[in-house]
């Protein structure tokens, strides 16, 4: 046991301490928040920079219509002809010259350069609304009358719980669930594939027979997994610490609040974006009423459930080959359910009580993808939940049992390139 | 007294002998030489014996009790296939192997200390193994062989990818720690080093031994009964003289007369051939030919086919 942990803590330590791992730390966090802050960024920019507009209205209907917004302004031009602002236009300060004809039918937008679509469609929209109106006007009916006809609705969502009613938003689930999905994902490959790295480096560096003289090959392959486990774990908390603080801390210096971001973001998933600005009323209430205790303790249990079955595949598949060339025919079997279970998200998001979302949530090399993001989503039950645990945890002795029986062969053979027949011998020595 | 003892090992991979029924034994504070061509065995020999791999049938006994979990500590192993982790520093190194061989932390720092003073490597302490060259690195394996210091020393090839002046360092070193008391078992194909330093050897072939012994005796049983000797006199004369059981291998013509090699047949004397010799001439010089161990292997080899 004390050896084990001299093993984990090499592992670990090492690792920790590599530039790499460094930059990474501070690298992810910055990402994500300029991620999130470049949208809300780039909006506030928009706003700064003015159109201004000149129109030449000779139908004389426009000029109530056309009103200044706070991206877009407009001018009207009585005394001057087209031509009078086309000599003049570059010092004239306009961004654009709008021409519409004593019969109100062709309307024509003159610039220098391109004009920003945002002009474009406000100006359109305007004009529409306002012949849409008065059209019906024409056909004797009022205004009052238009306005009373159209409805706006929105469904709000209430669960009934326990503790009471409670505001929730399935939008809150699917993102939340989402990126669940996305790291557990990304931190199974990524440290997996550390965990083989290092399978390989002590096996090409022949290090592993010197320590396999004092320690046995089974505590040498697990403390490694749960060396790299704890730096994975380590990085995670930083990166939440450390998005945490730039949001908390740096992006107010930039003007941009946390509800900006949280809408900003929000309307920018595909997901929601045709969901009405009532709905994001919904959002921070529902967030509250998550489940935020089970939520990560599922989470963790999943995370660290699947990294451990992975990586004693990808122990495995370090031991038994050379190079990190010879990998690619023994990675594509063990990643292609970890690459499935991610492109299955996307379709058990929609519906995550359907039949393949119950069964990939079962299945162990699915399971740590799927089953966070439907605890997430409030779509699985207790039972479904503990029962997955069960069977990942029951798998990982397993991968682990034959890992280690890889592992123990496979780190004393050179120089042979190992076929899948040679791997099910060594499974019988 | 006999520290290490092997009783009929056989290790199998597959259909493949590595060690058939091979028998040894260690004695307590001798160098040991353990030999053999490429593929003999030894290497399975000797992960056997560091519990790396377990035999398919027979017993080890080390110091009299069955080999178990907890002589790790008693036993060091340079491995021929030499390697330490290239981004940790050495210091940082060195202590690692210490502690997993049991070595608690502050003495194995001390003991790290006295060693790298000894070999005057203190500051390297802090540098990366890949920053050194590779000679460099295998001082940095060697101290943290014989760190614990472990009653049983296993060293396979340790003079390979030395400078001779480093060769040299080390073999004082494997010679001072066998003063200390270690028994030593030593695995080379360099033969000049085993006659230098080997107190007994084992020469194992295709997975059997087929020789073994004190190196003195082992030599002395390959011996063909050829001499070597400085004559300065009526050469023909005295070749003439010489019965048939005298076979003149060869004659060098040399500054102050000729170097001949003569083998003796079957029970004649020294004596006999030199009052021969001293009629018709001088002796000036006269010896046995002991095979070096490098003809002892090669002679041992071949004859086990």
């Amino acid at each position: 046991m004390k050896k084990i942990i001299l093993i984990i803590q090499r592992e670990y330590i090492t690792r920790v301490k590599k530039k790499s791992f460094i930059v990474m730390t501070i690298l992810g966090p910055l990402l994500m928040a300029a991620l999130m802050v470049a949208p809300v960024f780039f909006a506030t920019m928009e706003n700064s920079s003015l159109q201004k507009v000149a129109v030449i209205d000779q139908s004389k209907k426009y000029e109530k219509v056309l009103v200044n917004t706070k991206t877009i302004s407009f001018e009207f031009i009585k005394d001057k002809s087209v031509e009078d602002i086309k000599k003049d236009f570059e010092n004239s300060g306009y961004n654009a010259l709008l021409t519409i004809p004593e019969n109100d039918k062709t309307y024509t937008v003159y610039s220098d350069k391109q004009v920003e679509i945002t002009v474009i469609s406000y100006i359109e929209d305007e004009i529409e609304k306002f012949k849409e109106t008065s059209n019906l006007q024409k056909d004797g009916i009022s205004p009052e009358q238009i306005s009373s006809a159209k409805e706006n609705i929105y469904i709000s969502t209430i669960k009934w719980t326990n503790e009471g009613d409670e505001k929730s938003s399935p939008v809150v689930g699917q993102i939340v669930g989402f990126i669940f999905a996305i790291i557990i994902y990304m931190f199974i490959f990524m440290y997996g594939v550390q965990v083989m790295r290092g399978v390989i480096e002590e096996k090409t560096s022949r290090i592993v027979e010197v320590i396999i003289s004092s320690v046995k090959p089974f505590q040498l392959m697990l403390g490694k997994i749960v060396g790299i486990a704890m730096v994975a774990l380590t990085q995670f908390l930083l990166w939440i610490i450390l998005t945490l603080i730039i949001v908390s801390t740096i992006l107010p210096m930039f003007g941009v609040s946390g509800g900006q971001l949280v809408n900003q973001n929000a309307q920018n998933t595909e997901i929601v974006q045709n969901a009405s600005n009532n709905e994001f009323a919904d959002i921070v209430p529902a967030l509250l009423n998550t489940n935020w205790t089970l939520l990560i303790f599922v989470f963790l249990i999943f995370f660290i459930g699947g990294y451990l079955l992975y990586a004693s595949m990808f122990a495995a598949i370090g031991s038994a080959v050379d190079n990190e060339t010879d990998t690619q025919q023994f990675m594509l079997p063990v990643t292609i359910p970890l690459i499935l279970a991610f492109i299955m998200a996307q379709g058990i998001m929609r519906d995550p009580v359907g039949d393949m979302a119950f069964w990939f949530s079962m299945i162990p090399f699915t399971s740590p993808i799927i089953m966070p993001m439907r605890v997430a989503m409030e779509s699985a039950a207790i039972w479904e939940i503990l029962l997955s645990a069960f069977i990942l945890i029951l798998t990982f002795f397993g991968t682990v049992w034959v890992a280690a029986k890889i592992y123990r062969t496979g780190i004393l053979m050179y120089g042979k390139k190992i076929s899948y027949k040679e791997l099910w011998k060594w499974l019988r020595y | 007294m006999e520290i290490l003892q092997a009783k009929n090992v056989v290790k199998k991979f597959g259909d493949f002998n590595a060690l058939t029924d091979l028998s040894l034994s260690v004695e307590e504070g001798k160098i040991f030489g353990l030999l053999g061509p490429n593929g003999a065995g030894k290497t399975t020999f000797i992960r056997i014996i560091n519990q790396i791999t377990a035999p398919d049938q027979g017993e080890i006994f080390l110091f009299g009790e069955k080999l178990n979990h907890n002589h790790i500590s008693d036993i060091g192993y340079l491995p021929e296939e030499r390697g330490l982790y290239k981004k940790m520093t050495v210091g940082e190194q060195a202590l690692y192997f210490a502690q997993l061989k049991g070595m608690n932390q502050k003495d194995a720092k001390a003991e790290l200390v006295k060693w790298f003073r000894k070999f005057e490597i203190m500051s390297w302490w802090h540098k990366k193994v890949e920053e050194l060259s590779k000679g460099m690195q295998q001082k940095v394996q060697f101290i943290t062989t014989v760190i614990h210091r472990p009653k049983l020393l296993i060293f396979d090839e340790p003079f390979s990818g030395f400078d001779p002046i480093n060769a040299d360092l080390l073999k004082n070193e494997i010679l001072e720690l066998k003063k200390e008391g270690a028994t030593i078992i030593f695995s080379t194909h360099n033969m000049e080093s085993v006659e230098q330093i080997c107190d007994n050897i084992v020469l194992i072939n295709k997975s059997k031994k087929i020789l073994e012994g004190n190196v003195y005796d082992v030599k002395q049983t390959f011996k063909s009964n050829i001499f070597e000797l400085t004559f300065n006199g009526h050469f023909d004369k005295m070749r003439a003289s010489l019965s048939a059981e005298y076979e003149i291998l060869s004659v060098n013509e040399i500054k102050n007369g000729s170097k001949i090699q003569i083998k003796i047949l079957n029970g004649l004397s020294t004596n006999e051939l030199l009052t021969k010799m001293i009629s018709f001439g001088s002796v000036s010089s006269f010896q046995e030919l002991i095979p070096s161990m490098n003809e002892v292997f090669i002679k041992a080899v071949n004859q086990a086919g």
